[in-house]
């Protein structure tokens, strides 16, 4: 398959011209990540190439690079034919290159014709700005465009989020940008707003730009892109001609992957319904959401960024608002009105955002693992720091943290370290449902291994756990079972045996099987 | 950021035997240092300064804005501010006088001053906390509102002839030189102490002010919290205009004008960082008794009011200013 694929790009090449832009050789690590090995990509003029991988696979990272916030530690950037390197965002974009963002980075108090021109305004003869000139300037170029109606002197921020993004279009069509970097532009469009923007794709296309578009949907990659390039933990496993690849094909690349993790093995033994959740709304988040969890259960949440699945798993744990639905926990009915209702009920949240929801940096480790169980280690509202000390051991021992002293700032750990602190937190509650939010996101082998080891024992001593991931390998990995959720909806749950994953990133992405 | 994780298997002790340089570097150390370079400057400076009725009438100058300075730490530490309590103690005094035309006696004016105090200070709490609006800005607003009213009600008058009884809270003697006033604040500041250092309250301050959103995920109450603050400050606030309005025997609309500067500045003096987070009832406490010494000892060389306020206003800068160049040089020397 792999190479199957590199030989069709190079027939393909040798028929077509050259790349505007070769990324050769970039690697790119992080403390305790390595978030790009050896990849390649090359972006060809007229064509739209789809960057493809899951969920920390290493396209930000990617884009990153190519616009100059990152600084690649190995490789090159070859631009035309010539060797270039980006220092800052300033420097891509004088290369031109050029990125619209889910949330396009634009400026909402200026002016349309201010936001195309920003750096690059028409001066008159006194070198200052020639505000008559510039507003001709970005009605041309917007029309060119076909984006007439769009006033040129209207706020940026009356704009609808379609009309921004056309704006950002036009200001990558004033610099004379070689390359369009689109980085899941559709996320938040409408339907008719997505078709709008497909033709101005292909309008760049027909005015000869480069164009890389990220998108984790597979009818919009299909729709729009000529070639595609797959990356998987961080390396270039395939790229080629989109026309004559299944979408089989490619799902295969996205999740084919040579085991270097071994999950802990054990011997479920699932009891009786401890949550049962029914029909659980929210206003704009979820809909519909019906699940049980069982007693000794590891429980997985599967599903793209934006599913609605840690929106869930905070109204589970009283911090959002539901509009409707039920939830039971054993047989009581759960109706949290705080977080601190939920964790008095034996359920706990462990937040995706480490450091902005669950560490407290600047304070000591102990205190903040006793965080939530104040109570019990204070007496009529007086600190024990004994208790605090001794409770903060015995979770954070368990888990192996290493740390200089349990006094030490919290926020001087590594963030594997800083995650094992913030499970200790939630486990010394004594909850009988942990819902852990992506536990391994960003945290090195070691620690994941020892997350991981840690959820087994605790679904052994009879502890549910729900665990949201987009990691496959890790969903598949530890999960009983395996929710997949889509758009705020449940898809399916699927018993977790001999099950595909590519299955999973099916029913995740909404493809017929 | 640097990284400490040490690799080994022994056990994590609780804490480090921190070494004694560190405790001598400390910042209450340095305040304890400043407090006796400038006690010797005064002796040095005025002949009337070593004498224990110069220094009882010394713990005058401060100990009504040290008694707010004990609450304001509290609320600046949660990540919070507030600006009215200057125009608290005016508006509070004003309801005293009020009441005292009207023939209250001793004990009904306390109950109106502490009453009006809470009352003010759970009016910026519910706007702070139950709007959502930020505290600079609220009681900012409170501040012109409350002192407005103290303003609308005495116009140029003033209310005169408070009863001996009453006269006792800011003018009367525990023992010898020791003063009512100074036995409250110390007082208070034990109880402060015990409050920010020693109760689970006083741990989700410090929670707060680090990250109200990880405290809120944590099952902390960060609004009850928070609410509970600006009525404690409050509170002090018509504690001091009880003493103020009793030491003084009269009130009028601008009495205790522009205290809330010189109460932030004791308390960030004290090392209580003005974005919140961290700081220490004993640096408070310290940071009062500097900011006396130097009034008095400016007041027995003849200094003019005005250089006070020009001093107050530099320290202020100053002490905000110390904290974030350090940790800018410390960040460019890659530390």
């Amino acid at each position: 398959m792999h190479t199957t694929a590199l030989q069709e790009t190079s027939t393909f090449e040798a028929a077509n011209s050259a790349p505007v832009l070769s990324l050769n050789g970039i690697s790119k690590s992080f403390p305790g990540v390595r978030a790009l090995n050896d990849v390649a990509l090359s972006l060809y003029p007229g064509q739209v190439t789809a960057l493809i991988g899951e969920n920390g696979a290493g396209k930000s990272t990617l884009v990153k690079i190519m616009t100059g916030i990152y600084q690649p530690d190995a490789g090159e950037i070859v631009i035309g034919d010539d060797a270039v390197s980006l220092p800052t965002a300033h420097a891509a974009f004088g290369h031109g290159i050029t990125a619209i963002h889910q949330e396009t980075v634009l400026f909402d108090e200026l002016s349309v014709a201010e936001n195309i021109f920003l750096g690059h305004a028409p001066r008159n003869r006194f070198g200052l700005i020639d505000w008559k000139q510039m507003r001709a300037n970005a009605r041309e170029v917007l029309d060119t465009m076909g984006a007439g109606h769009i006033d040129a002197e209207a706020r940026l921020r009356d704009l609808g989020i379609a009309n921004k993004h056309l704006v950002a279009v036009a200001r990558a069509m004033s610099i004379d940008a070689r390359i369009v970097i689109m980085d899941e532009p559709t996320a938040s469009l409408s339907a008719k707003e997505i078709e709008e923007l497909f033709q101005l794709i292909e309008f760049l296309k027909s005015d000869g730009k480069a164009i890389l578009f990220i998108s984790h949907k597979f009818e919009e990659i299909y729709r729009i892109a000529d070639r595609y390039t797959v990356f998987r933990d961080g390396e270039m496993v395939g790229e080629g001609r989109l026309a004559g690849t299944s979408q089989s094909e490619i799902v295969k690349l996205m999740v084919g992957r040579a085991v270097d993790h071994i999950f802990p093995k054990r011997t479920p033994d699932i009891g009786e319904p401890v949550l049962r959740i029914d029909g659980l709304s929210h206003p704009t988040e979820f809909d519909a959401i019906s699940f049980e969890l069982r007693r000794g259960e590891i429980l997985g949440f599967y599903g793209l960024v934006g599913a609605g699945r840690s929106e869930v798993m905070q109204a589970i744990a009283g911090l959002t608002r539901t509009s409707a639905g039920t939830m039971r926990l054993e047989d009581a009915p759960l109706e949290p009105k705080s977080a601190a209702d939920a964790i008095r009920s034996g359920i706990v949240y462990v937040p995706e955002e480490r450091g902005r929801q669950g560490v407290v940096i600047g304070l000591p480790i102990f205190q903040n693992v006793s965080l939530p169980s104040l109570s019990r280690t204070s007496k009529s509202g007086i600190l024990r720091l004994a208790e605090e000390f001794a409770l903060a051991r015995q979770y954070t021992e368990r888990l192996d943290l290493r740390a200089a002293s349990l006094s030490q700032d919290v926020g001087t750990l590594s963030g594997g370290n800083q995650q094992k602190v913030v499970i200790a937190k939630w486990l010394a509650t004594r909850p009988r449902v942990i819902i852990l939010d992506e536990p391994t996101k960003g945290i090195d082998i070691g620690s994941k291994a020892a997350v991981h080891g840690f959820m087994a024992e605790l679904v052994a001593e009879g502890l549910s756990v729900i665990m949201v991931s987009s990691e496959l390998p890790e969903i598949i990995g530890m999960s009983d079972r395996i929710a997949v959720m889509r758009e705020g909806r449940m898809v399916e749950i699927f018993d977790n045996k001999d099950l595909h994953p590519e299955t999973l990133v099916r029913a995740a992405a909404g493809i017929a099987a | 950021m640097t990284t400490t994780d040490v690799a080994t298997n022994r056990r994590v002790p609780d804490r480090l035997d921190k070494p004694l340089t560190s405790a001598l570097l400390s910042w209450e150390m340095l305040l304890v240092l400043v407090a006796v370079a400038i006690f010797v400057t005064n002796s040095l400076a005025s002949p009337y300064f070593l004498n224990a009725w110069s220094l009882s009438d010394l713990t005058f100058n401060f100990v009504e804005k040290g008694l707010i300075a004990l609450a304001m730490a509290l609320l600046i530490i949660s990540g919070e501010i507030d600006l009215s309590v200057a125009a608290i103690i005016a508006l509070a005094s004003t309801m005293m006088g009020m009441a005292l035309q009207a023939g209250a006696d001793t004990p009904v004016l306390v109950l109106i001053g502490l009453g009006v105090g809470l009352a003010c200070g759970a009016f910026n709490g519910a706007l702070v906390t139950r709007l959502g609006l930020p505290s600079i800005v609220v009681t900012i607003g409170t501040m012109s509102l409350f002192r407005g009213i103290a303003y609308i009600i005495l116009g140029d008058q003033a209310y005169r002839g408070y009863p001996s009884s009453f006269a006792f809270f800011g003018q009367g003697y525990v023992w010898w030189v020791i003063s009512l006033e100074i036995v409250l604040f110390a007082v208070m500041a034990v109880i402060f102490w015990f409050l920010l250092h020693r109760t689970s309250f006083g741990r989700t301050v410090f929670v707060i002010g680090n990250n109200p959103v990880a405290a809120a995920f944590s099952g902390v109450r960060v609004e009850r919290v928070k609410f509970i603050l600006f009525c404690l400050t409050g509170l002090m606030a018509g504690v001091a205009s009880i003493l103020l309005t009793s030491r003084l025997g009269s009130t009028r609309p601008s009495i205790a004008f522009g205290y809330e500067l010189e109460v932030v500045t004791m308390v960030v003096l004290g090392g209580v960082a003005i974005l919140g987070g961290s700081g220490s009832i004993i640096g408070v406490v310290l940071a009062a008794l500097i900011m006396g010494l130097v009034t008095f000892g400016l007041g027995l060389l003849n200094v003019p009011g005005i250089v006070m306020s020009i001093f107050t206003g530099s320290l202020l800068i100053v002490v905000i200013a110390l904290p974030i160049l350090w940790r800018r040089f410390r960040e460019a020397r890659g530390g």
